[in-house]
């Protein structure tokens, strides 16, 4: 493709040479992003597992309390988004602006569909009083100390994940707005590519979380 | 010196007015905007120190109470570590050279850069508020469970403070290294680099990795103080020293995060002052790499007390020794480098002798820490103040100072009095010394950390210190004073005032907006100076 092109592009910022460093610069930018991201939950992670070692039997009980149907649902939502967010990058990648906008608004859907039932699992989990604090309660009741870190940790770990699947709807927004002003094109679909690395990620930090938070242990009792 | 001509255009007359300050993605201005911000929170956190000094000067707690004394200290590392230390050299420095040093018109994102100068202030003011709104007691570490069971004090704004700054780390971060990665000129390989690069790149990689451990921490801090949520809380089976473990992981590493940009700032000046290549360039670039690697091995070393287990400490302990060879390294090039150099004795000279010498001290002293038997007889004592303040005064402010001088004339495009600031350079190297070397002392004989008091016959050491501390003072003020002169008094430096070599020096002073009229294509290798150079002073 001739140079000239490239200097014409309206998405083409001052300081590039050419479209193809500025989608280069882009997604390493969203990689090393994700990279902090991992040692950001990556901490939580830690915290999980000294506390899962020296207090599994606690958090195998504690486990119990939480809701595996609608935990399962939830995954199933949430990798489904994931194929709609590839769905809009290939579209994204072809010039589809159509088909762009039908796919983001299926993934924004679908992770609007993961909070509601996410809100639906906290209200339960409020209403047993167990939310950790002056009001926690437990039984059976030797198990009560350890299941609040436990809780702690469920509420901190899916909170946070929550709070990146409302940054990633705000992202979706934004990227809607390109697309449905035509700013997407064949030519400038890194917006797209790079804020699908981001909702790709937040997917796998839940599929990490599921099975910790729900599964591990539950054979046991 | 051939006659000089300013630059009718540059970075500095495009565009007037406040808004062209406070709305402008161009990697120079926002170097300077940060430039103002981490000069007032280090005279923040320069009062709070001046205080210390004053209640120290006599052993009775005279001047304030206890706990007023705790807040002192707590808000003088809290400002000096998170919101001077850790950004100075990459946000002020960094941002204005990275990307004229590989030939480029701006950082990869400009926004994104603008972004974490307001973030860094939002948190600055978060802490500024705690601050006035009766400040906190924990001391900068936080130490659970005190910081989140027992104080009674403003420790969740400041942890939220903590955290935003964060953000603003991560992203200067992480804007160098892609910027580093993809926006190098033709030619501008990486061993091409000039070192200050490479050490940039080694800090922006621990702040990337290492940053949001600390976000993390902090903000389990705060979840425990405000939800009574437990993570680090005992009475629900959480464990006090796992807080050690996540503070740590993020806060060793960030010391690294503070000396390593200094030492690439040494690298140019030590360069550029003997007019030879940097000796083992590649040695030099790989220790930066391998200090910022190794730094991420060694955080059980501020736990040998803590309930450790003998067999981690030991390996923390050796660990933390083998940090030494890379820092070593990099004390013996320098040394190699002016070895048969053309040495020169201006002022950005002064401030690396300073560095190699005040650098060594406070490394050395690190290896007594990392000794186990020592670091128990020592803990908690004025040795361990001493050490970190010969690596952080001595090595970060030294490093800063001695870059600030080096490129002020690029930056402004002007030269300052050299007279005073060899003055003002001396001033600090001997306050500096005697502020701190007594501390050594001090900290040996067993005065321990964090207390307004002491038995009076502490109290010739505490004098000495004192003193220095003021000497110090004023020796930090006199470059606000001849700087700013300059800026309108100063004669014009013309684009290369040190016959240095590096890209940043072929472009005029002030540099234009978008950093050079067209692209450099490099095809020499970093510090090339002419042999006639050396050749000429040597005889």
């Amino acid at each position: 493709m001739p140079e000239a092109v490239h200097h014409h592009h309206p998405a083409l910022a001052h300081h590039f040479d050419d479209l193809e460093q500025q989608k280069e610069a882009a997604t390493l930018g969203m990689w090393v992003f994700l990279v902090t991201e991992v040692l950001f939950f990556g901490g939580l992670f830690l915290v999980y597992t000294v506390y899962r070692a020296w207090y599994s039997e606690a958090f195998a009980v504690a486990s119990h309390e939480l809701d595996v149907t609608l935990g399962t649902i939830n995954t199933a939502v949430l990798i489904t988004s994931s194929l709609t967010m590839a769905l809009a990058v290939h579209a994204a990648q072809l010039g589809q602006r159509r088909l762009v906008i039908i796919f983001l608004v299926a993934t924004m859907a679908l992770g609007a569909a993961f909070l509601g039932i996410k809100s639906i699992e906290y209200y339960h989990k409020f209403t047993e009083h167990h939310v950790p604090g002056p009001s926690f309660a437990f039984e059976p009741h030797e198990y009560a100390r350890h299941a609040q870190i436990f809780f702690s940790l469920y509420f901190i770990m899916t909170g946070l994940h929550a709070l990146h699947m409302v940054i990633g709807l705000g992202i979706m927004t934004w990227m809607l707005w390109w697309a449905w002003r035509g700013t997407i094109t064949a030519e400038y679909y890194s917006p797209i590519e790079v804020s699908g690395l981001y909702w790709h990620f937040v997917d796998i930090v839940w599929i990490f979380l599921f099975p910790l938070l729900y599964l591990i242990g539950r054979h046991v009792h | 010196m051939a006659t000089v001509v300013h630059p009718a255009r540059h970075y500095l007359n495009d565009g007037y007015g406040i808004s062209s300050w406070l709305l402008t993605r161009d990697h120079k201005r926002i170097a300077l905007l940060y430039l103002a911000a981490v000069t007032f929170f280090f005279f923040v956190g320069g009062a709070m120190a001046v205080m210390i000094r004053l209640e120290l000067a006599t052993p009775v707690g005279d001047l304030v109470t206890d706990e007023t004394y705790n807040k002192l200290f707590t808000m003088h590392g809290v400002m000096m570590v998170f919101f001077f230390l850790i950004p100075v050299i990459p946000a002020v420095l960094g941002n204005f050279l990275v990307p004229i040093m590989i030939g480029a018109k701006d950082l990869a994102f400009p926004k994104i850069n603008l972004l974490s100068w307001y973030i860094y202030i939002i948190g600055g003011l978060f802490t500024l508020y705690a601050l006035v709104a009766g400040g906190v007691d924990t001391g900068w570490t936080f130490y659970t469970p005190f910081s989140t069971v027992a104080s009674t004090t403003n420790v969740v704004p400041t942890a939220l403070g903590i955290f935003i700054t964060g953000f603003s780390s991560i992203l200067t971060g992480l804007n160098f290294i892609v910027t580093i990665h993809r926006m190098r000129a033709p030619g501008m390989t990486w061993f091409r680099m000039p070192l200050f690069l490479w050490s940039t790149y080694a800090t922006s990689l621990i702040n990337v990795l290492g940053t949001p451990v600390i976000a993390i921490t902090v903000l389990l801090v705060a979840a425990e103080r405000v939800f009574h949520f437990g993570f680090f809380d005992p009475r629900v089976g959480g464990d006090p020293v796992l807080f050690q473990h996540l503070f740590w992981f993020y806060s060793h590493p960030a010391v690294y995060i503070m000396v390593l940009p200094a030492m690439g700032v040494i690298s140019e000046l030590v360069a550029a002052g003997c007019r030879k290549p940097v000796f083992g360039y590649s040695f030099v670039a790989f220790a930066s790499l391998a200090i910022a690697v190794l730094g991420f091995l060694v955080w059980g070393h501020h736990m040998f007390v803590a309930g450790e287990s003998v067999y981690s400490a030991l390996i923390f302990s050796i660990l933390s020794f083998l940090v030494a060879i890379p820092s070593a390294v990099k004390v013996f090039n320098w040394t190699a480098t002016m070895y048969k150099g053309s040495v020169s004795w201006e002022t950005p000279m002064l401030y690396a002798y300073g560095f190699i010498g005040l650098f060594t001290i406070g490394g050395l002293t690190g290896l007594f820490l990392a000794a186990i038997a020592v670091d128990v007889h020592v803990t908690d004592t004025y040795f361990v103040i001493a050490h970190f303040h010969y690596i952080m005064v001595g090595g970060t402010i030294m490093g800063y100072l001695g870059g600030l001088h080096y490129w002020w004339p690029k930056i402004s495009g002007r030269l300052y009095n050299e007279g005073l600031a060899k003055l003002s350079a001396g001033i600090i190297f001997v306050g500096f010394n005697l502020t701190f070397f007594p501390q050594f002392v001090l900290g040996y004989l067993g005065m321990p950390r964090r207390y307004h008091a002491y038995p009076p016959e502490f109290q010739v050491l505490n004098v000495l210190s004192s003193a220095g501390a003021s000497i110090l003072g004023v020796g930090y003020l006199i470059p606000m004073v001849y700087l700013m002169w300059s800026l309108r008094y100063g004669r014009l430096a013309g684009s290369n005032p040190w016959g240095a070599v590096g890209l940043e020096w072929t472009t005029s002073s002030p540099p234009p907006t978008e950093n050079f009229a067209e692209t450099p294509v490099v095809t020499w290798d970093p510090y090339e100076y002419p042999a006639a150079d050396v050749e000429g002073h040597v005889a």
